[in-house]
């Protein structure tokens, strides 16, 4: 008998609520290695598998890699496909992004953000999904366990629709390992929004095709400008989703998010769950009278660059908080934020933070401290560390 | 004179990109004649990933998944599990892969494959070197045979690894070598792997007459001599335990030199170099009769 699990309102911790997210979108094939923090994401589908709450084939690799060459064998023969991971694994996987974006296969996952060793570390930073910015993957910042579950199923719709994979990305323990009560949404409903996967071509014998052979010179190009193109396309088809996710479940999330930001003359730009800490520290701001706001970036793949800058040219000075670096350059999303902005008539100037490396904690006088800065100082400045010891 | 039947449908189209004499063209011929056309075709990096034809031709009439160079068993896992999962657990799911992508980059995913007894079967053909980048050594290149990164005067000091003896070791239902100068051998084998479930491995011996610096007339025949020199014997085990002599049944066997002597990788060497390598041969035709001994 399958239990009843939908419909319901649950305590259930972030690597849950992606399991949860992967079963009610009834992926059929799974793949997964285990890492810290991800593991847990895979050891309740392994549950579900067994107990046929899921019915889908979980294949046990070896390795991250085979994870995702498992997957990419599974999305071109037609099934829908999950697997999770964290930084090592990701990286590991580097190779296969490529392939799963290549292929145009709608393959998601999720990652839980943990830096990069060495030295090891298990905590979170976003050094390990930024790294595979340039693969082809949308990439989408939650921040809230709902958010998580709610995405899982929405980056399911947007991938097939445009044929591109999908990675969702929640930070390590701060959500992975935190329980918060969410809405299970109802199978019925979720039925409802995603219809099972129907691919255009598949690895079939009745219409025997190559899929990935050697692409000259004369056609290579095409390829990749489609899939630029259906980058472009994701844009719409993101904001779609998440309208129609919000018409069934009362949900949305947007591609980005501005909170009390109409009059500010200081917006901070926050991604993940450093985001739920920021609301606390505007809204106190703003019962000081002081005319801060926040917005929140959620697609980070496709980047929403015009969103982005009509959110932003208005307001007189822009505080970004990365917890990420480029080495050699800066924080990642300072610098996506600036290219969005170079080509606009109004650019306000940018302030580039970085805190809270390695889950160093982001506490609300860390994100007061950015924004006492922000308005202290007139002149911009692309790289300021927070909270460093020198 | 050898009396057999070949099936008569082609799932190989003639306008294929192999070398003249590919060992490996052929090979790819009697294995897909022998699967049938209810098969996908897993390919990683080889040669056969020009062999195959570049978009937007194919010169197979099966379905062909390209993938990267180290992941032919586990993509060919995942298309067995998509397939499994949508109630198809008929179609046969090969997974086609040269020396390099099977002894070297994709020994770890084929190593996880056959842990798991993945429902596929698993072809290696083996031409001894990394042939479609410019004749590298790979772990399956002979002992002191030249390539372009083990030059005459540093030819090739180590033994080739003994892929079979790592798959027998993982206990697979089924494992096997074959050859293609012996065609109904090498169509026996494929169609008995497809009637066993679990993971089914061929090494399947293909000679580059390129990369072996050999004539193309002679692909077949140093297909043959090396299985009549026991360089290459041909022998089945399954359940990694009962072993099955197939061919050479001659004794004795034609000194290992009558097959060096025919290939350019192999002229700089001198006669106790033949020597060291007939040992090898010995030794390890002594193995495998001990093997076959012990399980019958």
């Amino acid at each position: 008998m399958t239990p009843t699990l939908t419909g319901t309102k649950k305590v259930v911790t972030g690597n849950h609520a992606v399991s949860y997210g992967a079963m009610l979108a009834r992926v059929q094939v799974i793949s997964a290695y285990p890492i810290t923090p991800q593991t847990q994401v895979v050891e309740l589908l392994s549950e579900f598998c067994a107990n046929g709450t899921l019915r889908a084939k979980f294949i046990k690799v070896e390795s991250e890699h085979s994870a995702m060459a498992a997957l990419i064998g599974a999305a071109s023969t037609g099934a829908r496909t999950f697997t999770a991971t964290s930084a090592h694994g990701l990286a590991l996987m580097h190779e296969m992004l490529h392939w799963a974006a290549g292929a145009r296969l709608p393959i998601v996952m999720a990652d839980i953000n943990r830096a990069m060793g060495p030295p090891w570390s298990v905590w979170t930073d976003q050094n390990d999904s930024l790294s595979q910015r340039d693969t082809g993957w949308m990439q989408v910042y939650c921040e809230s366990n709902q958010e998580v579950l709610d995405t899982v199923i929405q980056a399911y719709r947007v991938a097939e629709k445009v044929s591109m994979p999908a990675m969702l990305v929640l930070d390590a323990f701060v959500l992975s390992h935190t329980a918060e009560p969410i809405e299970i949404p109802d199978q019925s409903l979720v039925d409802e929004y995603l219809p099972p996967y129907r691919p255009l071509y598949k690895l079939d014998p009745n219409d025997p095709r190559s899929f990935g052979a050697l692409a000259p010179p004369d056609v290579y190009m095409e390829l990749r400008y489609k899939m630029h193109q259906a980058m472009e396309d994701a844009l719409i088809e993101w904001a779609r989703a998440d309208e129609e996710f919000s018409e069934l479940f009362g949900r949305r999330y947007g591609l980005i998010e501005p909170y009390r930001a109409d009059d500010a003359e200081i917006l901070l730009v926050t991604s993940g769950t450093v985001t739920s800490t920021a609301r606390e520290v505007i809204d106190e701001l703003r019962a000081e009278g002081r005319r801060v706001g926040l917005l929140k970036i959620r697609v980070f793949r496709p980047f929403p660059a015009q969103l982005v800058r009509a959110a932003l040219q208005d307001t007189e000075k822009v505080a970004v908080l990365d917890r990420n670096i480029s080495f050699g350059m800066g924080g990642i999303f300072a610098q996506e934020i600036k290219s969005a902005l170079y080509n606009s008539t109004k650019r306000p100037p940018i302030f580039g933070f970085v805190a809270g490396l390695g889950g160093r904690d982001i506490t609300p006088s860390v994100i007061r401290e950015i924004i006492d800065y922000t308005e202290s100082h007139d002149e911009p400045e692309d790289l300021i560390w927070v909270g460093v010891k020198r | 004179m050898r009396n057999f039947t070949l099936p008569a449908e082609e799932l190989m189209g003639s306008g294929h990109l192999g070398c003249q004499g590919c060992g490996g063209a052929l090979a790819m011929r009697y294995v897909l004649k022998a699967a049938g056309d209810n098969t996908i075709v897993v390919l990683p990096a080889c040669c056969w990933t020009i062999i195959a034809g570049p978009f937007p031709y194919s010169s197979l009439k099966v379905p062909l998944l390209h993938t990267a160079f180290e992941t032919a068993a586990v993509a060919a896992s995942g298309v067995r599990a998509a397939l499994d999962i949508q109630g198809d657990t008929e179609t046969t799911v090969l997974a086609w892969a040269g020396d390099g992508g099977t002894f070297d980059i994709g020994l770890q995913s084929l190593s996880g494959a056959a842990e798991r007894n993945e429902n596929i079967i698993y072809i290696c053909y083996d031409n001894e070197a990394y042939m479609n980048t410019g004749i590298q050594r790979s772990g399956a290149t002979p002992f002191l045979a030249w390539t372009t990164t083990t030059p005459e005067k540093t030819p090739k000091s180590e033994p080739k690894k003994d892929i079979m003896a790592i798959m027998v070791a993982h206990r697979i239902p089924y494992a096997a070598t074959a050859t293609i100068s012996y065609p109904d051998d090498l169509i026996r084998k494929v169609q008995r792997a497809k009637s066993i479930y679990g993971t089914k491995f061929l090494h399947v011996l293909a000679p580059c007459p390129p990369g072996w610096r050999a004539p193309s007339e002679l692909a077949i025949k140093l297909s043959r001599l090396a299985v009549h020199t026991r360089v290459f014997p041909l022998y089945e085990v399954e359940n990694g335990e009962r072993y099955t002599l197939n061919e050479p049944k001659e004794e004795p066997a034609l000194p290992v030199s009558e097959y060096l002597k025919l290939q350019g990788r192999f002229s700089h060497l001198t006669e106790n170099d033949v020597e060291a390598i007939q040992e090898i041969i010995e030794k390890r035709w002594q193995r495998l009769l001990r093997m076959v001994r012990e399980s019958s």
